[in-house]
Order: structure tokens, then C-alpha cells, then sequence
């Protein structure tokens, strides 16, 4: 079984099944200082590409890439907030079986896999070194949606990604400030106002997702 | 739910607090019933969390166990397929969160008098702050009063008053330690707020001090 999905995990999952169609000039040239962007953006929208494998055709050498992608870095996220080595490695394993169990409700639009990975575990960090509950917004009536358009996806992946980048780009202090912040170091009131980081954009793009549903259920 | 127009907001410092999981329960009570009704502060949030994303990304991997993955594929295939679906609620005052907590709408809340026409019930929850839901009569104050910690006091129908400005449906009031401040409910309606605080309020006259007491507020 074990020999098999390392087999499994080789093949190229992102060509087995791709789910959105290129529509050409969508998004990024690389070119130049371009470069570096455009294949991490590639590498989020691979993510994206195989969680849709796994909900539409329950694809385990998809699940495998993700799981050998994010399980350790889940798994760090978690010791690094306080959990036992065998804790981490426990609620990491949940976490990525909530990825396959949920991989309907992922909205590439809205989320990198990378956030959406990130909810989960948080989620079940909460539920298991505090043991509280977790009070949710109430959920919004996305659907039905048509599949969401690749540019918005890509838009949005690409956003994130430079998010990333302007985060590692960061003084030391600065990051650790808000690493710590998202490791539970630190009581809101610990939290700086101002982080440094280049917010907004992920936040204007949701926004007016949010305007048009509105406009929708009106 | 109708969307009103919603002038105050949750700070930076909250969105980020409740993106990262570290609020106390009674906080992301409320952070939580705000967003829910303020699509502003839902979108600060899907910013939070790509933030908290990054950071884990960031974070130097460590190895999972070697059968890691086959554990993980036989759980999935073990496991029996059980989605249900959220029944849907009825519009109503309280968004879903806070439905939770009461079970039920405005008119399932058990009211208790605490003094000067203001009832309040208190909601259970874990780690070290509290939440209530308050109903000030229309027209009516709450007594002057000052923060140790953070109150975060969230209106859900009516609205108040206090030295800062007018808080309507879906408005957040976040104060700490520098305001004083005495919320009079506006004439109309009863005002229904969401408040919770991590540290006892500081009454500035007597009496309300020794009902304090009583009241747990």
C-alpha cells in the first residue's frame, strides 16, 4: 500500500486532471523579475488543481502531493504553538483528512489552499490544546456558483503569494512579531496595530465578491 | 439578515487574534456575530488568515511519521461517509454564532434584572473572559463606567449612545483601560447588545460597585 502511493505520489497529478481551462493571457508573464512570481504562482494553482482532483475524483496521488507538501509543515505549525511532537503528528494526519473530506467546500477564488490548510489546523489547534469552542461567522450562501472563473483563482493565488513574499522580505524582529502572534505567543492586546506587511488587497478582492453576492441574493 | 450600514469595526489587533485562534471563546463569540453581520470585517479576516497561511508555509518542516500517509488514506477509506447539512436558519435578530450559544433567537433569551431597568444572561463559555447579552430599556443608561481590560460590546438591535459616538445594529464598540464612558440606550426600541470583557468593569459611582458583586459584570 505504502510502496504504492510513493509510486502514486510521482505522477504528475496537476496534468491528470486539470480543471481549469487556460484561457490564454490570464494573469502573469514571466519575464525578468516576473519570473519567480509566476512559477510560485504556478505551484499555488497546482495545489488548487489537485485539491479539485480529490473532490472530483477522489484522487489519492493528488492527496498524496498535498499531504507530502503540508502534513510537515502543519505538523511544525502546530509543535511550534505548543503541541507534543505525537500531538502535532496526530492532529496533523486530522488535519489533512479533513482536506480530503471537505475539499467540496475549498473556493479557489476566495482562499489559497495554502489559508484554507491553515483554517483547518488552527481549528483543530483550538479543539485540542485549549479545548474551546470555536464560534464560526455564519456561513454565507455562496452557492450554486458556477466554477469560479480562472482569472478570479489566479488573482487571488497571486495576491497571496506576495503576501508571502513581503512577509519573508521583512526585518527578522518584525516577522518573528507576527509569527508569534500566529504561534499564540502573544494576547491581542500584544499585537501590534501596525505590521509591516502590504494589506488590502486580498481584503478588496473579497469585498467585492461579497458586493456582487449581495447584489445577487437581493 | 439584513445588512445595515455599519460604522464601527473590529481593530487589526482582534481580526488578527481571532484569524490566529488565540481570543479567548467569549471574544470570538463576538468577533465572531460581527462578522457575520459586517462583510468589511469578513473580508479583514480572509486577509488575516492568508497571513496565518504564510506563516505556517514559513515554517521549517518537520517529517511525518514514514506510514504517515497510509494512516491517513486508511482513515479516510474507514471512515463512514457523514455530511450533514447546516440546517438553514430563519431570519431572525441573532446571527447563527450567537444562536448557538443561546439556542434560539431573541425571544428564547432568559433575562435576569440587574438593577436600573438593564437585564442581562450571561452565556457559558471557557478561558478566562465572559459574555453576556444585555437589554438596556429604550432611553435608559448603563452606569458610569471604566475598563480594566478590553470590552468589546456589540449591538444587535437598537442602538446606544455613549461620549465617543452613536452605535447602531451591527456596530462594535471596543474600549480598554482609557475609556469612561456611560452607554444611554436611544428612544425607540430596546437596545440588545453582545458584551464581553476580559477583566471586570470599574464602576465609577457606589452603587453600581456593590451590585457589581452580585451581578458578576
Amino acid at each position: 500500500m505504502l510502496n504504492e502511493m510513493h509510486t502514486l505520489a510521482k505522477a504528475d497529478a496537476v496534468t491528470v486532471m486539470p480543471v481549469y481551462k487556460r484561457t490564454g493571457n490570464a494573469g502573469i508573464r514571466a519575464t525578468g523579475a516576473n519570473r519567480v512570481m509566476a512559477e510560485a504562482t504556478t505551484k499555488r494553482m497546482a495545489w488548487v488543481t489537485q485539491v479539485a482532483a480529490v473532490r472530483d475524483a477522489k484522487d489519492k496521488a493528488a492527496f498524496a502531493e498535498l499531504f507530502a507538501y503540508f502534513a510537515p509543515r502543519v505538523k511544525s505549525f502546530l509543535m511550534k504553538s505548543g503541541a507534543s511532537p505525537d500531538l502535532a503528528e496526530e492532529c496533523a494526519q486530522e488535519v489533512m483528512v479533513t482536506l480530503w473530506n471537505k475539499a467540496h467546500l475549498f473556493d479557489p477564488a476566495k482562499a489559497s489552499v495554502s489559508t484554507w490548510i491553515f483554517t483547518i489546523a488552527r481549528n483543530r489547534r483550538i479543539d485540542l490544546l485549549r479545548k474551546q469552542k470555536r464560534p464560526e461567522p455564519e456561513d454565507l450562501p455562496w452557492g450554486p456558483e458556477a466554477e469560479p472563473e480562472q482569472a478570479d483563482a489566479m488573482g487571488l493565488q497571486q495576491e497571496t503569494e506576495q503576501l508571502g513574499q513581503a512577509l519573508a522580505a521583512l526585518p527578522a524582529e518584525q516577522r518573528k512579531l507576527i509569527e508569534r502572534a500566529y504561534f499564540g505567543e502573544l494576547s491581542h492586546s500584544e499585537i501590534a496595530a501596525e505590521t509591516g506587511l502590504p494589506l488590502g488587497t486580498i481584503k478588496s478582492r473579497i469585498r467585492l465578491a461579497l458586493e456582487r453576492l449581495r447584489h445577487t441574493m437581493k | 439578515m439584513q445588512m445595515t450600514k455599519i460604522k464601527h469595526h473590529l481593530t487589526d489587533a482582534l481580526l488578527m487574534g481571532y484569524a490566529a485562534g488565540t481570543l479567548p471563546e467569549a471574544f470570538n463569540l463576538v468577533v465572531a456575530t460581527h462578522i457575520s453581520m459586517c462583510d468589511t470585517c469578513r473580508a479583514a479576516l480572509a486577509e488575516f488568515e492568508a497571513v496565518g497561511g504564510e506563516v505556517m508555509l514559513d515554517a521549517e518542516p518537520v517529517d511525518m511519521a514514514e506510514d504517515a500517509l497510509a494512516d491517513a488514506m486508511a482513515r479516510i477509506m474507514n471512515a463512514p461517509q457523514t455530511s450533514l447539512p447546516k440546517a438553514k436558519p430563519a431570519g431572525g435578530v441573532f446571527p447563527a454564532p450567537l444562536r448557538d450559544y443561546v439556542n434560539g433567537d431573541l425571544d428564547r433569551v432568559k433575562w435576569r434584572k440587574i438593577g436600573g431597568g438593564v437585564s442581562q444572561m450571561v452565556l457559558k463559555t471557557e478561558g478566562g473572559a465572559s459574555v453576556r447579552l444585555l437589554r438596556i430599556p429604550a432611553g435608559t443608561a448603563v452606569p458610569d463606567h471604566g475598563h480594566r481590560g478590553t470590552e468589546l460590546t456589540l449591538v444587535l438591535q437598537g442602538a446606544f449612545v455613549d461620549e465617543t459616538d452613536r452605535f447602531g445594529a451591527g456596530d462594535i464598540e471596543v474600549a480598554n483601560e482609557d475609556l469612561n464612558h456611560t452607554p444611554v440606550a436611544e428612544q425607540g426600541a430596546d437596545c440588545i447588545c453582545l458584551a464581553a470583557t476580559d477583566a471586570p468593569l470599574r464602576f465609577n459611582a457606589l452603587l453600581p460597585r456593590i451590585a457589581q458583586r452580585f451581578i458578576g459584570i
